[in-house]
């Protein structure tokens, strides 16, 4: 919430490590309707089977009392009786215990699948600035491991909880009917107990909200030994590596007992309260027994009674301890459920534009790094339909981040982008993203096959659809040389494929997209200097009638292009055509002078 | 999205029982003094259990009444209730603390020590079988799967206290009426039974579920990966639509699981209830014949509901079976995995004199392809020589540099460092000698010293040096905590091309004998290119290198050119002689300039026509 403050931009991805417990346990049952849904059903037969669990006791009491112990020999009769009573009454608390069961799990696996699907869905709506401040493994346990942790406490914990109170009024109430001088005895031996469980919780909440931290951390270090196998293996750091990953295992392992160590205290301090407050009600109890205050068959009635009393403090201790771990995962969940994204759809209001040719405005474009320099100055530009736009500049100059305000990846910190007149803050995603399509230098491609990855650009797109893309794009002939064509597998994240190749699918895919604006970033930086030249070629018959922005180092690209931005250090310098610029004498012919020396390099080699 | 990876299957039904207490004992084999620690707790725990039962009944026969029929209490008396009490819970709390706590730490040990395991695995296992299994998958073996193995590690000690109960409860059954204790231990066949009946149907069940948390994981991962390409292209729905399909097929899975657990639980709690009532009704029958006490079958009814709760503990353990075999094949299909490559024993030349590099007749085929990636090849790096690379897309540069530098091996053929078979160097001696700057930069979540570095010591000297040639100093001057800023496994704010210097520093840092670039400064603008390539240049006395390029900047530096269409060397020489004699080399390389050429002659036919 207090990111909110701070800005449009930049959230961070929040543990809500500030959330109370009992904040975090609300707005996690707003989340998750389903674990509400039905409870009341769900604590009627939780009670049909507690009462059942207190019967059977009793009726064995009966038995041994009276059938057993009976006067005059033992009443077979009422032992038989009680005995098929007993057995119904077994049946049908096992009966209740399974539906309860079955209840619960029900509705907490449910409750859970809707958390883990927000979460994820959330995760995609944050803006890529507020993705990036997190690592991926990391970001994987929010929706996975974090959300595991909260199904032990939501299965059982909550019922526990509502029933162990429940038995503990009940307990309250007969005790005070028996002697209410022992009753006022066990109360005071509580008041340390619940001291105790105060301090103790805060503290384990904090030992637990470690541990998810540090199982985000170890699955983050994991990643690294899986992600970057390449790299590792090149430079030999595989010891290093294996040191890192050891030393964060090391330290969950580390924070998971000290936690469980707490949460050990926590329960004993329990368990010694429970053992104490028998002692001194035995002690107290025969002081009043000898003078006659209570009779032994109270006494004796009592100190049931006080089990009764303590057996549910116990349990909600212990559950008190499991809910402090489910807290530690839910707050992680939550923190990035309720984490602002700062680049979000319009909703309901979003303005949907029609299809067709589009202009672009820049108004006054400023933007910074949350608490960082300003990468892009006051540029005010416009793009008109029909054109195909080349933006140029050195590394660093804010080509990309152009890129990014122009497809809403980023808004920008001062001024407005317009898509024919409309703020893109206003547009709704939907059409936005259906107009405007980015393609970015690493175009990650999915582990499936190469079909089902440029589809990816437009779902709905026929086998026909997809063939003729390749065939105009030119690239039938390198579909064609793989060992299955459209039906190979790219392998994960298309490592199977080459760099060159994986940007020739992200470009087959955004040309199935059919945008109306199209926005390359390095999109062709890996791939040869031919097949570049003739998907350049391509693009173009696709641009024609719709404007493109291409960001490129290789400025054969700006020489194709009817408008020529040059941006440095944040600001547009020059505009025009390339005839227009390339003999002015500014940045754009140094650049341009450098990259034709390259070219010509045969005649400078001779 | 899945994969053909394989996967361990449910393990055989009547197995499983076996095959846990195989799973638990080696824990145990390996965890031993935790273990024992906390078994001894456990059995302090369960005497203080049974005695606190007992001291209430001695306490009211001997303190309580007769204090009560004496109208009067000493204090004496009073010490002896406070005193036996306190006593016995004092040894159940340290009982406790000594189950409980060293419970955890064998259960949190051998997850630590199997998560080392595994992560040694993934750095240990070949680039192939890292491209067979989904990283995604991985984790969820790392994470969920070695702690779903070793969970059983915290009921277990608590269980074995239970057991030791039940031996004191059942010799001292045994003792009082042998008949009757034979009726009620009939509980323990009928756990069994039930316990067999579980397991059947659980070890599909929870075989499918762990298989589905790590699709779920896969999925998030993969998905979480592409963030960018998701959000540009407007597929949020399509991602979550993709998720949630996994994410109900676990969430129904794991309603399956616990509704057999659901059942499971009240049978193993009714049957122990149901002894009780079965000693009370035999246990009558008997007194009624005369041949029991009606105090013995009291006392026989008070043991076994002393045991009613404790015997859950074992239900729990019994419960934790099946998930923990599941969890352990899958951990073990990691840890068994086999295709690492095994090393020579030789050390590389320690010279400072350029590395030279050969590939001799070398063959190579991709995992899961038919035809060759490379078909015998022959590629000859002499030392202290600038070779280029060049090749349309797809050509299988990338993988004649993986095969030179040994991340990969050859099928046939060999692979040559200084005139050595690759695959007689020792492990780790290759980096020693030749680096390669890889296409995809990878980012270490550590500072920008860390990541040229990579955890060795340097001075801040040699770290600027490097990052100067690579052309990185200026911004990284600029970074807010210099060679201390924090890059972050995304690279944070920077751009790709900043992110390829810094791996370009990296290898430049370790002044390589042989340098290998795959198309390392794909992201970087041409002028940065050139000073790159001049620094290079000036920096490269002493080292080899084996450049894939495209751009002319970059070919013009190599002493000779290599030129490769579809996994073959089709010719090399230096660039002007391939320019001359070979079609493909010269489409591709004049490429722009042509494309210029055309254009121009466009643009002024157009304006003719004007």
């Amino acid at each position: 919430m207090s990111q909110a403050a701070h800005g449009p931009v930049g959230s961070r991805i929040g543990a809500q490590a500030e959330l109370s417990t009992l904040a975090t346990l609300r707005r996690g049952l707003e989340l998750s309707p389903e674990l509400r849904r039905g409870l009341l059903v769900t604590v009627v037969l939780a009670v049909v089977a507690t009462v059942g669990r207190v019967l059977i006791p009793f009726v064995v009491q009966q038995v041994t009392d009276h059938g057993i112990m009976a006067e005059g020999g033992p009443d077979t009769g009422f032992v038989t009786r009680a005995i098929m009573l007993a057995a119904v009454v077994v049946a049908a608390t096992s009966l209740a215990q399974y539906f309860v069961n079955v209840r619960l799990f029900t509705s907490a696996e449910g409750g859970l699948a809707t958390l883990r699907l927000t979460a994820f869905r959330h995760i995609h709506d944050l803006s890529m600035l507020t993705q990036s401040t997190e690592r991926r493994g990391a970001l994987v346990s929010r929706v996975t491991n974090d959300v595991d942790t909260i199904s032990m406490f939501v299965q059982f914990g909550g019922l526990m909880l509502l029933i162990s109170s429940a038995q503990i009024m009940l307990a309250t109430v007969l005790m005070l009917v028996y002697s209410p001088t022992l009753a006022l005895v066990v109360y005071l031996c509580l008041v340390p107990l619940a001291v105790l469980v105060q301090r103790f919780q805060p503290m384990l909440g904090r030992a637990y909200g470690l541990v998810r931290e540090r199982v985000g951390d170890m699955l983050g270090a994991i990643s690294e030994s899986i992600v970057g196998a390449v790299t590792i293996r090149a430079y030999g750091v595989e010891d290093r590596t294996s040191e890192r990953i050891d030393r964060s295992i090391e330290a969950h392992r580390e924070s998971a007992v000290r936690a469980q160590v707490r949460s050990v205290l926590a329960f004993v301090s329990g368990q010694a309260f429970a053992g104490i407050t028998t002692a001194v009600v035995m002690a107290v109890g025969t002081v009043l027994a000898a003078r006659g205050q209570v009779s032994l068959g109270q006494l004796l009635a009592f100190l049931f009674l006080v089990n009764l009393f303590t057996q549910p403090v116990l349990m909600a201790t212990e559950i008190l301890n499991e809910m402090q771990n489910a807290v530690a995962g839910w707050r992680r969940v939550i923190g990035v459920i309720d984490t602002p994204a700062d680049v979000a759809d319009p909703g309901p209001d979003g303005v949907h534009q029609r299809r067709g040719p589009i202009t672009v405005d820049f108004d006054g474009v400023s933007y910074a790094y949350p608490d960082g320099p300003t990468v892009l100055r006051d540029v005010s530009l416009r793009l008109e339909p029909h054109t195909r736009v080349a933006v140029v500049g050195e590394t660093g100059s804010g080509k990309t981040t152009l890129a990014k305000l122009l497809t809403r990846l980023m808004d920008p910190t001062e001024g407005r982008v317009l898509l024919d007149g409309v703020d893109l803050r206003d547009i709704a995603f939907a059409s936005l993203r259906r107009r405007v399509v980015l393609v970015p230098q690493e175009g990650f491609l999915f582990d499936d096959d190469l079909a089902a990855n440029v589809r990816f650009g437009r779902p709905e797109a026929s086998d026909d659809d997809l063939a003729l893309a390749i065939t105009e794009l030119g690239l039938d002939a390198w579909v064609d040389s793989l060992p299955h064509g459209l039906a190979t597998k790219v392998g994960q994240r298309g490592e199977s494929l080459s760099a060159g190749e994986r940007q020739l699918v992200a470009i087959a895919r955004a040309y199935l997209a059919d945008p109306d604006l199209l926005v390359l970033d390095e999109a062709t930086s890996a791939v040869d200097p031919s097949t570049e030249v003739r998907v350049q070629r391509a693009l173009e018959g696709l641009t024609r009638g719709r404007t493109s922005v291409a960001i490129a180092h290789r400025l054969s690209t700006a020489e194709a292009a009817d408008l020529v931005v040059v941006v440095d250090a944040g600001r547009i310098v020059e505009l025009g055509s390339h005839r227009d610029l390339v003999d002015r004498g500014g940045v754009y012919t140094r650049m341009h002078s450098s990259w034709a020396a390259q070219q010509r390099s045969d005649a400078g080699l001779g | 999205m899945s994969v053909a990876a394989p996967v361990p299957r449910a393990p055989a039904t009547g197995a499983v029982l076996r095959r846990g207490l195989g799973v638990i004992w080696s824990g145990i084999r390996t965890e031993p003094r935790p273990f024992a620690v906390a078994v001894v707790g456990s059995v302090l725990w369960a005497a203080a259990t049974v005695a606190t039962a007992g001291a209430v009944g001695w306490l009211t026969d001997h303190v309580i009444e007769p204090s009560v029929q004496a109208r009067a209490v000493t204090a004496a008396g009073l010490w002896t209730i406070i005193g036996v009490l306190v006593a016995i819970l004092a040894v159940n709390v340290l009982g406790v603390i000594l189950r409980r706590v060293y419970a955890t730490i064998a259960g949190f040990n051998l997850q630590a020590r199997y998560r080392r395991g595994v992560t040694r695995q993934y750095l240990r296992l070949p680039l192939a079988w890292h491209h067979a299994h989904p990283s995604g998958r991985l984790l969820s073996n790392a994470h969920s799967d070695v702690e779903a193995t070793w969970q059983v590690f915290n009921p277990l000690p608590m269980a074995l206290g239970v057991i030791f109960m039940l031996v004191i409860a059942g010799g001292m059954m045994i003792v009082v009426d042998p008949f009757l204790a034979f009726v009620g231990l009939l509980v323990f066949p009928g756990l069994f039974a039930a316990n067999l009946v579980f397991q059947r149907a659980m070890s599909p069940r929870i075989t499918r579920a762990q298989e589905l948390r790590a699709e779920v994981a896969q999925v998030a991962h993969e998905s979480f990966e592409a963030g960018l390409v998701v959000k540009a292209m407007g597929r949020e729905d399509e991602e979550t639509a993709r998720f949630r399909g996994r994410t109900l097929e676990l969430r129904d899975s794991l309603v399956e699981v616990g509704r057999t657990r659901g059942t499971f639980e009240p049978v193993i709690e009714a049957i122990p209830t149901l002894g009780t009532l079965a000693v009370l009704g035999v246990g009558t029958w008997q007194v009624s014949r005369g041949d029991l006490g009606a105090a013995e079958v009291v006392q026989m009814a008070y043991l076994f509901s002393i045991l009613a709760f404790p015997v859950r503990a074992l239900g729990w353990v019994l419960a934790e079976l099946p998930r923990s075999v599941v969890g352990y094949d899958r951990v073990q299909h990691v840890l068994r995995a086999q295709g690492g490559m095994s090393y020579g024993h030789h050390a590389a030349a320690h010279t400072a004199a350029p590395a030279s590099s050969h590939l001799d007749h070398v063959t190579y085929t991709h995992a899961g392809e038919t035809s060759p990636t490379i078909h015998d090849v022959v590629l000859d790096v002499p030392a202290g020589s600038t070779t280029a690379l060049v090749g349309p897309t797809g050509s299988g540069k990338s993988t004649l540099t993986n095969l030179a530098l040994r991340l990969v091996d050859v099928d046939s053929g060999t692979a040559r460092l200084d005139g050595r078979d690759v695959r007689e160097l020792g492990r780790g001696e290759i980096p020693r000698v030749a680096t390669l700057v890889p296409q995809q930069t990878f980012m270490f979540d550590d500072t920008v010293r860390g990541n040229v570095t990579l955890g060795e010591e340097a001075t801040d000297d040699s770290v600027w040096a490097a990052l100067r040639v690579a052309q990185a100093e200026g911004f990284v001057a600029q970074l807010p905590d210099g060679l201390d800023t924090m890059i972050g496994e995304r690279g944070g704010s920077l751009s790709g091309g900043q992110r390829q210097r810094i791996a370009l520093a990296r290898a430049v840092w370790r002044s390589p004998r042989l340098l290998v670039l795959d198309d390392a400064t794909s992201a970087v603008d041409p002028s940065v290119e050139q000073a790159i390539l001049a620094g290079l240049r000036e920096a490269s006395d002493g080292m080899t290198v084996l450049v894939v390029a495209y751009r002319m900047a970059t070919i013009t530096l190599a002493d000779q050119v290599v030129y490769v269409e579809h996994g073959r060397v089709v010719d090399r020489g230096s660039h002007e002689e391939l320019v001359g004699r070979c079609q493909g080399y010269a489409d591709l390389v004049h490429a722009y300039a042509r494309e210029a050429a055309e254009r121009a002659a466009v643009e002024r036919h157009e304006e003719e026509a004007r």
